[in-house]
């Protein structure tokens, strides 16, 4: 720390920041807009001046930008200085000379960085007679739409989209004043994180374009914190709400998960929560029809049924804890599957206790970004976690960092270090079957099968601790591989390991456990982290529970309760029959219609996250909870309150109702050990702050009445729940100081963007002043782990078959997203890529679950002859594990034009 | 040049406009002397030598070679990657005295390079040069490749040991780019903005090396303080400084050129000796001394002494030595807007003081030069001066350096803008809103 004096104030300063940030967070209003709390500083803007003199003897000063000078011990400095001011006042007149003025028609209006500096440098008058020079905008795509005249050119996006993500079609194009952000010509942007340009832009040139066919202005919108449930990740996100729809998903920071940023799946996949395909009643399926039924008459038919026999229920690696542990206790743990399929089932128990009982702790993604040593082993991570792919690409810095320690250049001078740091290998490594979006820049990337991903990977762990179990039989080339991992893993400080489920192999789980256990034998403190499928895998194999494969034999003439969880993505079609084939009655509580629901004879529906509270454990073992930003409609109810509902209707008094998500919560943790602190992942809904509830609306909101005027023009009660701590009123208690968890929106006064995060935080970068988000539930197990040796055999091309891999893609291949329009429209056509050379314009017949596909076919060199690859779920709406396959290919002349696509 | 006596005019002394001189001529001619002598040295007694012939950099800016150079870190070129660059951009208006260098004698920059490579021990050089150099480029080219061909680059160059090899790069054209760190970024393959220090280039340079980038007329001063060292060379000089330079002046002169003097010789003798004084009819008003990018001197200051403190002094700066004339009968205002309009569209877009402000500053003149100027127009350009012209407030000196002659005009010729703006409307002037922006 140093101590500096701002204005004659003497305040503590942390010594390895700019005075910018020193500024703001001694809680000055100093504006700024290309520095960027996670992007650092370049000094593009130049409109965080302000006056620094020499000593305390130094009346004249000189002006420096903020964001551009280092904290340093006795520094004096002056935000308010007359000329410093009249300087600020004057960047932004520049900056208007070619902006259009348009706020009232701009969707950045009201929570808008540029209108918040503007008034804050307290420039009014706009003096620039001449003409304006306008630009062409661009169609970007699905997601961002693109006005460039409000650009200010403050070089944050290029700055975001190409160094931080690694993207390469946005770029800066032309010079002076007619510089241009955009593509070289329309199209979709390619980075699966363009949607962070939304916020990063400090003003309209890059709105969300599915919230603007249903805009709204921030003020107007309910907000609420969430969990994005597109993946095991467990990002943090805040969603809006008017008028009884969800309006966007913006990140909200956790500065341990997500911190910034957000990926594309995650901000634009929740419109199905809108979407047709939702349950809005208890219905019958009638001739494959949902016919809506009154609720009450749904449940007494229920109660009918069930009276005759068995319960077996199915829970759902994507509903919340708490509407699993109520089907579970409505159906007894006997009778519960966790709605998994094998082999994803033992894979999931596998992962989960290999973390819990090995040494290494598991990495969060903030943890992640400062490794100075990874390897990810067999794991498409840009696909299956794309937000944690954005925070392994952070890796580059560590070695850009050192770099910058050597020429004393700090680490927030972001393009400094990347010029000093533009020559230096990254200490990462990629083993892979498939190209990955991280290969560019790890310091290997190594093609692998699953199989001899796993080999290298038990190699490796043998070289760092001999007493690990060797691999007989690598090639030359992999034993020097592996040695070299080794060399790298061992020189860190940090080292990270990640894999993963994608390619349903235990031996790469093992494999990267053996590292972790050798490394901590060498006395290395190592991370780990297992990319696992869904949003609440992680809570379903602590919750524990039979494999769909299981429960089979159990569901013969019982009554099968399936809850959120689409059967036919997880068996393949005989399997499906026979399952629900063999039940003398299935009931589905989902909140979308899908092949399952379909098929039962009652039908429940669910709220939707956006709708109910609960809780998810992520892959990282976090337990956090999403609030409800909606106050649904009757019957529409959380998973819970329905299984509540059949117990009474069935007269089973095991399950009584809970009052309040509170009292479901504490029998949970009472009840399951693993779960005991899940009370802790946020406040309980009788939270007060000073005193008063909270509240999830702004001050400002306006039309309540009026918007429903076509109904009833009578003011109605605000909607409440007794489930969430946020009230929907104007009247409650929001400040800077509210934990984490209860964020429904960033605002404080002058600052209505979501910079105003910086007001939240004890520290840029840091805590929030009201503490964190979520809660670990596993942990290392600390020692020195045990070592397994299910070595498997080499992978081996057959004569005459293709070893099919699945394919994880951002956009397409997840259940819930693709009922959003915008990632249906984003999601590129499913093809097959086949290693070797393969015709332009061939298709592949093939057969998954005893159904024949017909898919277009593309050549993949990087793929080793015998070996293909096809995105899961999107060809066949059940396989997504790797499987021999014969594969005929078509080639083009000879094709059929009669048969379908797919 | 014919003529010239390589002992007081030893940059221009060999150069041929028509046939440069190739690798053996020029050896016949006292060339390769400081190479050789150079190879014989340490590379830490070179940069003494440099730094105590006080030459300072050619390129506008005036740093001292020697300590530039002195700041790289000092392993070998076998040891470090290292990058030793010339900036051959010349697009600053009115100056056009490298090209003379290029075109007319390639061989003293390579010996010149040569012998930097070895002080700082690059072991790679680049010649960044002006797009529009079509025939230096042509020439520096093939003086490379007969270099190379006669030995003195390649691999062990002349028995020494050392290796160095030298690539030349067309400018594919901004004047930011003459900016060094824009120049680097430039060589990189990227938009060439200026790069934020530190670090600065001798530390973290091209792709992040070490790399020290000077002007081509300064590398045409190394052969010949290494040859004849550093008192001959401080005996060139008329000033405290070391060597002789290039000088030169364009407008209404009746021999516009570019002369080799003495440095510290006076404008006087510049314009009236070398250039044949002003064209008859034309006064001299003004000039500005060394490049666009320095400040208007009035005719008072017709003799100055062109050395690198006195115009500093008197307000202005060497700059590049080549004076551009403002004489009686061309309007100041037109002038200074010719100039704006250059620097406007040059700004390479990266900070908004310049990017904003200076296309502003240009419509405002236009707007007085075509008599639809007013007061306040007068008052915007003084802020703007005010605001923008001083270090430190742009990211890069291309700001403060098109300011430059924007204020000091202003106060110059002040009459003139109040002329401009206190005539009665005329027909072109604006009416209300008619042509204002909204
Ligand atoms: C906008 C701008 C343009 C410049 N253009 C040139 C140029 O064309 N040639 C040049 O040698 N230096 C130019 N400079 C100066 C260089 O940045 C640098 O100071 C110089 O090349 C150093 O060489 P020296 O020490 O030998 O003078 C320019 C500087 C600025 C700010
Ligand atoms: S588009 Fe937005 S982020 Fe990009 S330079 Fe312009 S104002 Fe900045
Ligand atoms: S990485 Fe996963 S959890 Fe995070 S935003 Fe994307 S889909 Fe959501
Ligand atoms: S002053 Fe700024 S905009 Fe102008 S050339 Fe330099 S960096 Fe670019
Ligand atoms: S925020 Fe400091 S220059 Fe832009």
């Amino acid at each position: 720390m140093a101590k500096i004096v701002i204005d004659g104030r003497e305040v503590e300063a942390r010594s390895d920041v700019n005075l910018l940030q020193a500024c703001l967070e001694a809680g000055e209003d100093l504006p700024y807009f290309c520095w960027h709390p996670e992007l650092g500083s370049v000094g593009a803007c130049r409109q965080c001046a302000v006056k620094q003199y020499a000593n305390a003897e130094d009346t004249r000063g000189r002006i420096v930008m903020a964001c551009m000078t280092p904290v340093t011990e006795g520094a004096i400095i002056s935000v308010e200085d007359p000329e410093a001011k009249e300087f600020r006042g004057e960047v932004v007149e520049w900056l208007m000379t070619n902006h259009p003025h348009d706020c009232p028609v701009c969707e950045e209006g009201g929570e808008c960085h540029l209108q918040d500096m503007t008034v804050m440098t307290g420039h009014r008058e706009r003096r620039y007679r001449f003409d304006k020079r306008t630009h062409n905008n661009q169609d970007l795509g699905p997601f961002v739409k693109h006005e460039m005249n409000r650009c200010i050119a403050c070089y944050r996006c290029v700055r975001f989209y190409r160094d931080y993500a690694g993207g390469q079609d946005l770029g800066v194009f032309a010079s002076h004043n007619n510089v241009y952000f955009g593509r070289h010509e329309s199209g979709t942007l390619e980075s699966p994180f363009s949607g962070n340009l939304i916020e990063v832009c400090p003003t309209g040139v890059f709105t969300d374009k599915p919230f603007s066919k249903m805009y709204s202005r921030k003020w107007d919108m309910r907000g609420a914190p969430s969990v994005c449930s597109n993946c095991a990740t467990g990002c943090n996100t805040i969603i809006n709400e008017r008028a009884g729809k969800v309006r966007r998903t913006l990140n909200r920071y956790n500065d341990e998960v997500n911190r910034y940023f957000l990926c594309d799946r995650g901000r634009f996949g929740h419109g199905w929560v809108n979407a047709p395909t939702r349950l809005r009643s208890a219905g019958y399926v009638i001739n494959g029809d949902m016919t809506p039924v009154p609720a009450q008459a749904a449940l007494d038919h229920f109660g009918k049924i069930a009276a005759s026999g068995r319960l077996v229920g199915i829970g759902s690696p994507r509903a919340s804890l708490e509407s699993n542990y109520a089907l579970r206790k409505l159906v007894g743990a006997g009778n519960f599957s966790t709605g998994m399929a094998e082999p994803e089932h033992s894979l999931v128990k596998l992962a989960v206790s290999l973390l819990a009982a090995g040494p290494a702790r598991i990495a969060t993604m903030h943890e992640m970004e400062q490794a100075d040593g990874a390897l990810i082993l067999g794991e498409d991570v840009s696909a299956t976690s794309p937000r944690m792919s954005l925070a392994l690409r952070q890796i580059k810095r560590t070695a850009f960092n050192k770099a910058a320690d050597q020429a004393r250049v700090p680490h927030w001078m972001d393009a400094s270090v990347r010029t000093l740091g533009q020559d230096t290998i990254s200490p990462l490594f990629v083993v892979s079957p498939t190209v990955t979006d991280l290969d560019g820049f790890a310091q290997d990337a190594i093609r692998a099968m699953p199989e001899d991903a796993a080999r290298l990977g038990f190699a490796i762990a043998h070289r760092i601790d001999a007493s690990a179990p060797d691999v007989a039989g690598l090639s030359e080339a992999e034993a020097a591989s592996a040695s070299r991992i080794a060399e790298g893993l061992l020189a860190a400080e940090k080292p990270l390991l990640v894999s993963g489920l994608q390619y349903a192999s235990a031996a790469l789980l093992q494999a990267t456990a053996n590292i972790a256990s050798a490394l901590a034998a060498r006395g290395k403190t190592p991370l780990i982290s297992f990319v696992l499928p869904e949003a609440n895998s992680m809570g379903l194999a602590l919750m524990g529970g039979l494999s769909l494969d299981e429960i089979a034999a159990q569901t013969a003439d019982a009554t099968l309760i399936v809850l959120e969880n689409d059967l036919s993505r997880r068996l393949d079609g005989a399997q499906f029959e026979a399952l629900v084939g063999s039940a003398a009655s299935l009931v589905v509580l989902d909140h979308s219609v899908t092949p399952t629901a379909i098929r039962s004879q009652v039908t429940f529906p669910s709220a939707a996250y956006s709708e109910t509270d609960g809780t998810l454990v992520s892959a990282e073992g976090r337990a956090q909870r999403f609030l409800q930003v909606v106050y649904p409609d009757a019957p529409l109810q959380a998973g819970w309150r329905w299984i509540a509902d059949m117990a009474q209707a069935a007269g089973l008094s095991h399950v009584q109702p809970w009052a309040r998500l509170d009292d479901l919560i504490a029998e949970i943790a009472a009840t399951m050990p693993v779960f005991a602190r899940i009370p802790e992942a946020a406040p309980a809904a009788d939270y007060e702050l000073e005193g008063t509830p909270l509240r999830s609306q702004t001050h400002r909101v306006s039309g309540r009445t009026a918007i429903r005027a076509n109904i009833s023009v009578r003011d109605i009660p605000p909607p409440s729940s007794p489930d969430t701590p946020l009230h929907s009123t104007m009247e409650g208690s929001y400040s800077t100081d509210m934990p984490g968890t209860l964020i429904p929106f960033y605002q404080v006064p002058g600052w209505n963007s979501e910079q105003s995060l910086n007001r939240f935080q004890q520290e840029i970068g840091g805590k929030m002043r009201g503490g964190d988000c979520g809660v670990r539930l596993i942990d290392a197990a600390g020692g020195s782990g045990t070592f397994s040796s299910g070595i498997p055999e080499a992978f081996r091309a057959r004569a005459g078959q293709v070893m099919l891999l699945p394919e994880a893609r951002v956009f397409g291949t997840d259940e819930m997203s693709m009922m959003a329009q915008p990632i249906a429209d984003r999601a590129a056509p499913a093809v097959v890529r086949v290693g070797g050379t393969v015709a332009e314009g061939a298709r592949v017949r093939l057969s998954l679950g005893g159904e024949i596909f017909t898919v277009d076919a593309v050549s993949d060199p990087s793929l080793p002859e015998g070996v293909a690859t096809c995105p899961p779920h999107m060809v066949s709406r059940s396989w997504s594990v790797p499987e021999w396959v014969s594969l005929e290919i078509t080639a083009p002349a000879e094709r059929v034009g009669t048969e379908s696509a797919v | 040049m014919t003529g010239l006596n390589p002992e007081k005019q030893p940059l221009l002394a060999l150069v041929d406009r028509e046939t440069p001189l190739d690798p053996a001529g020029y050896d016949r001619k006292g060339g390769w002397r400081g190479l050789r002598r150079a190879l014989g040295m340490s590379p830490a007694e070179i940069i003494t030598e440099v730094t105590e012939s006080k030459l300072r950099g050619r390129g506008g800016a005036g740093f001292s070679t020697g300590m530039k150079w002195s700041f790289v870190p000092k392993e070998s070129s076998k040891e470090r990657l290292k990058y030793i660059v010339a900036n051959g951009d010349e697009m600053e208006p009115g100056t056009f005295k490298d090209r003379m260098l290029v075109e007319g004698n390639p061989l003293q920059l390579i010996e010149g390079m040569i012998i930097s490579a070895y002080a700082i021990q690059a072991r790679h050089g680049i010649i960044f040069l002006r797009g529009e150099y079509h025939l230096g480029l042509e020439r520096l080219q093939q003086a490379v490749i007969q270099a190379r061909e006669a030995g003195f680059l390649g691999e062990n160059i002349l028995g020494s040991g050392f290796d160095f090899d030298l690539h030349v790069h067309p400018s594919a054209g901004r004047y930011i780019c003459g900016e060094e760190t824009a120049l680097i970024t430039a060589l990189e393959g990227r938009r060439a903005n200026p790069r934020a220090k530190p670090p600065f280039p001798q530390i973290g340079g091209l792709w992040g090396a070490p790399t020290v980038v000077n002007n081509i007329e300064t590398f045409s001063n190394i052969p010949h303080i290494l040859a004849n060292g550093t008192e001959w060379y401080l005996g060139l000089s008329a000033c405290a400084d070391g060597g002789t330079k290039l000088y030169g002046v364009s407008g209404r002169a009746k021999r516009p050129g570019v002369f080799e003097l003495p440095l510290g010789t006076s404008l006087g003798v510049i314009l009236n000796e070398c250039a044949g004084g002003m064209q008859d009819g034309y006064k001299l008003r003004a000039f500005l001394p060394g490049g666009a990018s320095t400040a208007f001197l009035g005719a008072e200051h017709a003799d100055i002494i062109m050395d690198y403190p006195t115009p500093e002094k008197a307000g202005s700066r060497l700059g590049t030595g080549l004076a551009i004339l403002l004489d009686d009968k061309t309007s100041p205002i037109g002038m200074i807007r010719n100039l704006e309009h250059f620097f406007a569209q040059e700004s390479c877009g990266w900070c908004t003081p310049c990017r904003d402000g200076l296309p502003w500053v240009e419509r405002l003149l236009i707007a007085i030069e075509e008599g639809r100027g007013t007061q306040e127009d007068i008052d915007r350009l003084h802020d703007a001066a005010r605001l923008i012209g001083p270090m430190g407030r742009t990211f890069c000196a291309h700001a403060p350096g098109a300011i430059a002659p924007l204020a000091s005009g202003l106060k110059m010729f002040a009459e003139d803008f109040q002329r401009m703006v206190s005539k009665p409307a005329s027909g072109t002037a604006e009416s209300g809103a008619a042509g204002q922006a909204a």
